[in-house]
Order: C-alpha cells, then sequence, then structure tokens
C-alpha cells in the first residue's frame, strides 16, 4: 500500500498544473467559479487550448490523437483542473461517441468523425432518453426506417444537454419495431442540419437552458451513418453509458466545491464571528468532508483496478450513488451558507434577470446551483437504476 | 382536546382553498412568476375581497381573526396553491408592527388591500440574527443598507429598524424618501426583493422596538411554516399521482418498493409537519412560544428539504423543468428555510431555549 503519487505522476501533476496556470483562460476560471453559465465560445477556446496541447482527448488510444493517459494521470487532470476553475470537458464526443466509435465504428466512420471531434469542427450531443423512455431507455419509439441508402427518422428526443450548441447528435432509435424491446435498436449518428430536424428548449428550474427536445420529422440520414450493425445499437449504447458513468464520482467538483463552502462560510458572520467557527455549521463541513476524504480514495481504488480502456460495472455505479450523494450535500451547504442571500434568482439565462445581485459573499447563484445539481442523481441512470444494478450483480452472485 | 377546524376558520379555508384552485393554476402563476412585478395585483385585490387579509388581524385591529390558528389556515392555503404574492411580509409582517403602532388608518388599508408595505429589517451580515442591526438612525435621519427586502419595489411604505444610540426602533419610511436607493430583482422561488440603502433618509418613528418586531416575527415564523407545510401537501400529492401514472419497464413506478416506501416515508413526516404546525399555532401565547416556534421551523425546515429533494427525485427529469408545477413547489420548500432563521439557526436557538 502506498496512498502517494509516484515520482512519475507527480511530475505530471506539476506539468498539469503548470499548464492551467499558464493557458486557462483567466476570464473562463472566473465564470466557473461564479457557476455562471459558459457559453459555446467559452466552452470551444477551452477545448483548443486543451487540444493545441494534445489533452483533449485523454483516455483515448494516442493512435487516435488522444492522450492515452493512465486513469491515475486522469484523476491528477481531474483534480488540479478543478482546482484552478477549468470548466469540464464537454463529455458527448469525446467520451462518449469517442470510444464507442473506435470499438465498433468503420474505418471510414473513424477517419471521419473523429479528428473533428479534436478540433471542434462537430459539436456532438446525445440523443438517448425519450418522453416515454427514460429509466427504461430500452421502451424508445423514435423510428427510423431504411429507404435505399437512406434511413428515413421519425420521433421525439428529451432532456438532449446542450442540444442547441450542437451540430450532430448520435441517436438510438427503433429500427425493427418487431423485435423484442432491446434488439431492434441501431445507433444512429444525426447531421442536426438536415431538414426536419428541430431543436425546442426547456428550461430547467434554475432558469439554466441546458437541456432540449429535439424533433425528427421525415428526417433523411445516409445509411454510412449507422454505427456497427443494424438492430445491434443496444450493445453500443451500453458500452457508452458505462463510459458515461466513470468520471461520475466528480471528486474534483466536489473538492472545489467545498473549498467554495469554506470561503462563504469564513466570510459569512454569524453571530458576530466566521460562520464557519459556528459548531453546527462546522460539524456539517467536517462530515461532508470525511466522505469526501474516503470517497477519493474510494475512486483511487477503483480507477487504479479498471483494465485500461474498460470502463468498470458495478463500481461505476457505486461511485455515481456516492459522488452524487457528496455532490448534492455540499450544494446543499453553499446554499445555507449564504442565508438570505440564498433567495435571489441569479440566473443569467432568463431574459430580465439583473447581472448580479449585490451580495457581500460574492456567493454566486449558489441555490441556484443545489437546484440545478437535482440532475445530478437522475441523469445518466438514476441513483435507483444504479443500486437496482449493485444488488442484481451482487446479489445474482458474479461481481 | 379538539384537533378540528373552528366554523370560521373551515370556512376560511374552504373559500380560500377553492378560489386558489380556480383562480391560481399553474399558467396563472407561470404567468405572474414571469410579470415584471412579480406578483398580481388583481389576485391581491381579490384575496382582500375574499376576507384573506382581514384574517390575519383581530377584531380590535379592524380584522376578524388574528390568533395563530388564522394565520396557520390562511398560509397553508396559500403555500399548497405556491402563491407568491408577498402577503408574508405586507400584509402579516408589515400590517401587524402597523396595527401594535397603533396606525389603524393605515391597517384599515392594508386589509382592504390598498396599501402594500416592506419590512426592511435584515442586514448584508446578519444572517437571520435579529438583534444585528448597523443601519443607524438620527434625529429620525436614517443611514444604512438593508438585504433582501421582500417586496420593496412595490410597497408604498417601508418599516425599517435602525439603532438609535443602543436602541433598536422601528421607522416608517414612505416610497420616494430622500436618500432611499431600491436595486431590486427576482427571486427564485417567485416575488421580488431588493437590497435598500438609505442615505440620511427621513424616517417617521413608529414607537416600536425591537420587542415589537420579535413579536411580529413570531407571527410570521407561524405564516412561514405553514405555508412550507401546504407547498409540502402539493409536492406530496403531485409526487403520489405520479407514481400512480407514469409507467417504466411496463408498470407504474409507484409499484417498486423502492419508491413506495420512500412515498410512505414522505407521508409519515408530513404528519409530523403538521403537527409541527399546529404546536407553532397553538402555543403562540404561551410563555415557552419561543421554544416551539424554534422547534416547529426547525423540524419543517428537515422535512421541507426531504420532500422537496425526494419529490424531485422520484419524479426524475420532469420535476427539473421550470414550468413544471413541482420545480415551483419544490423551490418555495426549500427557500422557506431561508427566512426568518434556517434549521440550523432555530436548532440552536431550541438548545439556549429548552436549556433555560
Ligand atoms: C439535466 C438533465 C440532463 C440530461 N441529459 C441527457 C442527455 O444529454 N441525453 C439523454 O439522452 N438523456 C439525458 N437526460 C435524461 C436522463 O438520462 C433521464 O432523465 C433519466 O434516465 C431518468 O429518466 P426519466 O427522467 O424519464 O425518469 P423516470 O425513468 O420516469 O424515473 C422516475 C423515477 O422513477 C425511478 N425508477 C424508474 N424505474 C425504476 C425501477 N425499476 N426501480 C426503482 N426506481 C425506478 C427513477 O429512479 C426516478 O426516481 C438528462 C436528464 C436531465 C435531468
Ligand atoms: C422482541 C420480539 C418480540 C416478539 N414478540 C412476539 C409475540 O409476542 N408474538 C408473536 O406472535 N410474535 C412476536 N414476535 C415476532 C415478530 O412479529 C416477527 O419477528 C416479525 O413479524 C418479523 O418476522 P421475522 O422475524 O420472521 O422476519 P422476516 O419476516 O423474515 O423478515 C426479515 C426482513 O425482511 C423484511 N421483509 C419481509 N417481508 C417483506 C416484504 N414483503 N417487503 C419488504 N421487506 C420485507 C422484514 O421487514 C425484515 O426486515 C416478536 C419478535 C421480536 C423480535
Amino acid at each position: 500500500m502506498d496512498l502517494s503519487y509516484s515520482p512519475d505522476e507527480q511530475a505530471f501533476q506539476t506539468q498539469v498544473r503548470q499548464f492551467l496556470a499558464d493557458d486557462l483562460p483567466q476570464d473562463i476560471a472566473e465564470k466557473v467559479r461564479l457557476d455562471t453559465d459558459l457559453t459555446k465560445d467559452d466552452m470551444e477556446r477551452w477545448h483548443a487550448i486543451l487540444n493545441n496541447r494534445g489533452w483533449l482527448a485523454q483516455n483515448w488510444p494516442q493512435e487516435y490523437g488522444g492522450a492515452e493517459w493512465s486513469a491515475v494521470q486522469r484523476h491528477i487532470y481531474d483534480t488540479e483542473a478543478a482546482d484552478a476553475n477549468a470548466p469540464r470537458i464537454v463529455p458527448f464526443g469525446l467520451s462518449m461517441l469517442g470510444p464507442v466509435l473506435q470499438k465498433f465504428g468503420s474505418k471510414d466512420q473513424q477517419d471521419h468523425w473523429l479528428p473533428r471531434i479534436l478540433d471542434g469542427t462537430d459539436w456532438w450531443c446525445q440523443g438517448y432518453s425519450e418522453p416515454g423512455a427514460g429509466s427504461d431507455l430500452a421502451s424508445l419509439k423514435t423510428k427510423a426506417v431504411r429507404d435505399g441508402d437512406h434511413y428515413i427518422v421519425n420521433g421525439q428526443k428529451t432532456w438532449t444537454t446542450l442540444g442547441q450548441f450542437a451540430n450532430m447528435i448520435f441517436c438510438l432509435v427503433r429500427t425493427d419495431p418487431d423485435a423484442k424491446q432491446q434488439e431492434g435498436i441501431s445507433f444512429l449518428l444525426i447531421d442536426m442540419e438536415t431538414p426536419g430536424v428541430e431543436v425546442r428548449p426547456i428550461i430547467l428550474l434554475d432558469g439554466t437552458h441546458e437541456v432540449n427536445e429535439v424533433w425528427f420529422t421525415d428526417v433523411k440520414v445516409p445509411v454510412e451513418n449507422l454505427v456497427g450493425e443494424e438492430n445491434k445499437g443496444w450493445t453500443y449504447a451500453k458500452y457508452l453509458l458505462t463510459h458515461e458513468r466513470t468520471g461520475l464520482g466528480g471528486v474534483g467538483f466536489s473538492q472545489a466545491g467545498l473549498k467554495a463552502v469554506k470561503r462563504i462560510a469564513k466570510a459569512a458572520n454569524h453571530n458576530g464571528k466566521p460562520l464557519i467557527q459556528n459548531p453546527h455549521f462546522a460539524a456539517r463541513v467536517a462530515q461532508v468532508e470525511i466522505d469526501l476524504h474516503a470517497m477519493a480514495t474510494t475512486n483511487l481504488r477503483i480507477i487504479s483496478q479498471a483494465a485500461a480502456g474498460e470502463a468498470p460495472g458495478l463500481e461505476a455505479s457505486m461511485l455515481k450513488v456516492k459522488g452524487s450523494i457528496i455532490r448534492q450535500e455540499i450544494n446543499d451547504l453553499a446554499r445555507r451558507a449564504v442565508g438570505p442571500y440564498a433567495m435571489p434568482f441569479a440566473s443569467e439565462a432568463v431574459e430580465g434577470a439583473n447581472d448580479r445581485i449585490p451580495d457581500p459573499l460574492d456567493a454566486g447563484p449558489v441555490a441556484g446551483q443545489y437546484f440545478n445539481n437535482r440532475k445530478l442523481s437522475i441523469f445518466g441512470g438514476s441513483n435507483e437504476i444504479q443500486r437496482g444494478i449493485i444488488a442484481k450483480v451482487t446479489m445474482s452472485g458474479g461481481a | 382536546m379538539d384537533f378540528n377546524l373552528t366554523e370560521e376558520r373551515q370556512m376560511l379555508q374552504d373559500t380560500l382553498r377553492r378560489y386558489l384552485r380556480e383562480q391560481y393554476g399553474t399558467a396563472r402563476r407561470n404567468d405572474i412568476l414571469a410579470s415584471d412585478t412579480g406578483f398580481s395585483a388583481d389576485i391581491w385585490a381579490e384575496l382582500a375581497d375574499l376576507g384573506v387579509l382581514g384574517a390575519l388581524f383581530t377584531e380590535d385591529m379592524g380584522g376578524f381573526g388574528g390568533a395563530g390558528f388564522d394565520i396557520a389556515v390562511v398560509f397553508e392555503e396559500l403555500g399548497r396553491a405556491g402563491v407568491v404574492e408577498p402577503i408574508l411580509d405586507s400584509a402579516l409582517l408589515g400590517g401587524r408592527l402597523l396595527a401594535a403602532a397603533g396606525k389603524t388608518d393605515f391597517v384599515e388599508q392594508v386589509i382592504g388591500g390598498a396599501l402594500h408595505l416592506a419590512v426592511a429589517h435584515g442586514e448584508p451580515d446578519g444572517r437571520y440574527d435579529l438583534d444585528h442591526v448597523n443601519t443607524t438612525a438620527t434625529d429620525g435621519k436614517l443611514t444604512g443598507r438593508k438585504a433582501v427586502v421582500m417586496n420593496a419595489e412595490a410597497a408604498d411604505h417601508m418599516i425599517v429598524s435602525a439603532k438609535d444610540g443602543d436602541t433598536i426602533a422601528l421607522y416608517l419610511v414612505d416610497k420616494g424618501a430622500q436618500g432611499l436607493d431600491i436595486q431590486g430583482y427576482p427571486l427564485l422561488a417567485g416575488g421580488r426583493a431588493a437590497e435598500v440603502t438609505l442615505d440620511n433618509t427621513p424616517g417617521d418613528p413608529l414607537g416600536l422596538t425591537l420587542e415589537d418586531y420579535e413579536a411580529a416575527n413570531r407571527l410570521a415564523l407561524i405564516a412561514q411554516c405553514a405555508e412550507a407545510l401546504g407547498a409540502m401537501e402539493t409536492a406530496t400529492a403531485l409526487t403520489k399521482d405520479y407514481l400512480m401514472t407514469r409507467k417504466q419497464f411496463g408498470r407504474p413506478i409507484g409499484t417498486f418498493q423502492a419508491l413506495a416506501h420512500r412515498m410512505s416515508d414522505l407521508l409519515i413526516e408530513l404528519e409530523q409537519a403538521r403537527s409541527a404546525v399546529i404546536n407553532a399555532a397553538g402555543y403562540i401565547e404561551d410563555k415557552h412560544a419561543d421554544m416551539h416556534l424554534s422547534a416547529s421551523k426547525n423540524l419543517i425546515g428537515r422535512i421541507g428539504r426531504l420532500v422537496a429533494e425526494e419529490a424531485i427525485q422520484m419524479h426524475g427529469g420532469i420535476a427539473m423543468t421550470q414550468e413544471y408545477e413541482l420545480a415551483h413547489i419544490a423551490k418555495r420548500i426549500v427557500m422557506a428555510d431561508h427566512r426568518f432563521g434556517d434549521t440550523d439557526y432555530h436548532l440552536e436557538r431550541f438548545i439556549a431555549l429548552s436549556a433555560a
């Protein structure tokens, strides 16, 4: 047992820290620190800077232009990036579609799409969920009918994160209506500029516009855009989901969040003393910090076990459940810390909202974040679904 | 022992519930939420016509209620419907302070729905402490800054606390008074508030002290607890309906025990919350009133968080959308904890008071 980083890993950490200090634009970092929504341009700018350094596709093999980092390296980056208030890397192209294309895509698809993910030509979004198909993803109804060298797609996707910025969407579609639920599904890449695609915003409870509905009406998609085999999409979808779930422990985000809570609680006055000295508040902070400390180690244990490239299954579910609970608890502490200043509606996304509340704690919209992050235990397979997986795996004997 | 409402209160409850069910649906509320004023003058006037505002005042103040249970009945219904009109701050807190000051003509106008008030007591670094006042009063001129003042922009008059020497006293400040600056903003759970600065602003002394403020604040605590209870009832009811109708994996999700048991827990906790509100209203005249109020506010804060978070979780994504009723209700519930002292504040106060 050795809990410290190896000399190589330490050197890597120094490198990452230096890069972030030199190259992370301060205006972007400031927005992240204050939980202000990033614009498309902010995100693209940051992707380009990372790509320049060769650090955008951190988990891709080098043959595809990736950094091929070890799990520990990725963890180091995540922690340092969160600490420096770097934006998260938009995951849809890089950590979801990329691995699927590398494993199941044709050579042509790889040659065409992968470089475009790296250089920012394409912005991808994920078209899995539908109004009637959330946890029960396999009940999806959007259908694609083969017509010569095209599919004709009709249906509706929902909850499409950042779909308003995307020009491409990877979708699960039903290609065989007669097959058993999971067997008639295909994995299709759809250009969102094709006639018949319509994106409608959904405003979330904190006023942010991050998700959308996407409607397809007789959308023509070339058959080259089918990934793998027709009706085998479920396999690819599941592969993608295990990738989606790694990193959802969000240790870096939690660490940054905890720092913010402490910063606010030091500045906030409670009975003439800093709130951080209040025994009840301090106890709550300490408890979540203790949880997080253990979680960070759980996370390291799991990633150091994970065979290169393969995403862990059961462990990913555990990380997701625990990680989301911890992050949500930290959000709760942040909103408590600001006291009455939790009440202002600080979303920039809503028309008519004022610029910044004149708030002495400079805490940003922490209550909005508290509400927004209720999503962490809902999306990507809800915590109930994850617990179901853990129970099923452990009690059927296998792991 | 009798846990039934009196006939009058039952009537008040029925009338108000029916009115709000008919007039304050999701669409109407969403329009009000999106409006510049953050509240509807029409709804306000109609509530006054229904006698809802009068129920917050005793007969000698010109009303026909004013007891803890009258306040609880009204605010539970307002909470149930997710009403964003600042009746708590403007009519109850402001109105009862003016009643305490003997301003009968003003109170009459409040009850009639014609007069809007704001109470500017909290300050930027005061959190929930009632005795934290740095605003000063010198020869009737007020100087200082007040934080998150509800309804400041719409108010005709503002009641401002300030320190005159060592004593905290309350003053009436007119809208448009010299040196009064109001920076308004919308609130996450609806309605509007403002940061208010006073710079040598003339204020009319009301002859009220911090003790009077504390007395009115007790009523506000009952109201806030009851409002949160009403909102929790709605959140629970919406969730129950959703669990029975939303199907995944070919069956209603409420048939999954993982959710069914949690729904049962919510129902159990909801009964606890109801009892807490009854305690708050029933012990208002008791010598241990503050202890009971703190107990209630703490419990409501804890159960409120549970109900809001569980209701959202069990709904899945749909609950996260701004226009869905539950999103609004959940925000009302959680934000109630940021008013008149939060869960921790009242836990500490309970410890102090119950040890005494
Ligand atoms: C902010 C946000 C962003 C999202 N981004 C995307 C995206 O980019 N692309 C995309 O495709 N999707 C996205 N999603 C959709 C997300 O994956 C779904 O919301 C999620 O799968 C849950 O589905 P649902 O919302 O329909 O809830 P439901 O499936 O209806 O679930 C409702 C409740 O029932 C519970 N439940 C359901 N089945 C069971 C069971 N068998 N046992 C116990 N409990 C059960 C759930 O856990 C939940 O508590 C996003 C969602 C949100 C909120
Ligand atoms: C101190 C003590 C005194 C008692 N006194 C008496 C007595 O005087 N007379 C008498 O007749 N009996 C008595 N009992 C027995 C008592 O009623 C049983 O223990 C009880 O009914 C539970 O049964 P069990 O212990 O067999 O547990 P089980 O029924 O085997 O349950 C084991 C676990 O599974 C859970 N479980 C079972 N079914 C479900 C389900 N459908 N859904 C979810 N979870 C489920 C249970 O809640 C429990 O957690 C006593 C028990 C104790 C411990």
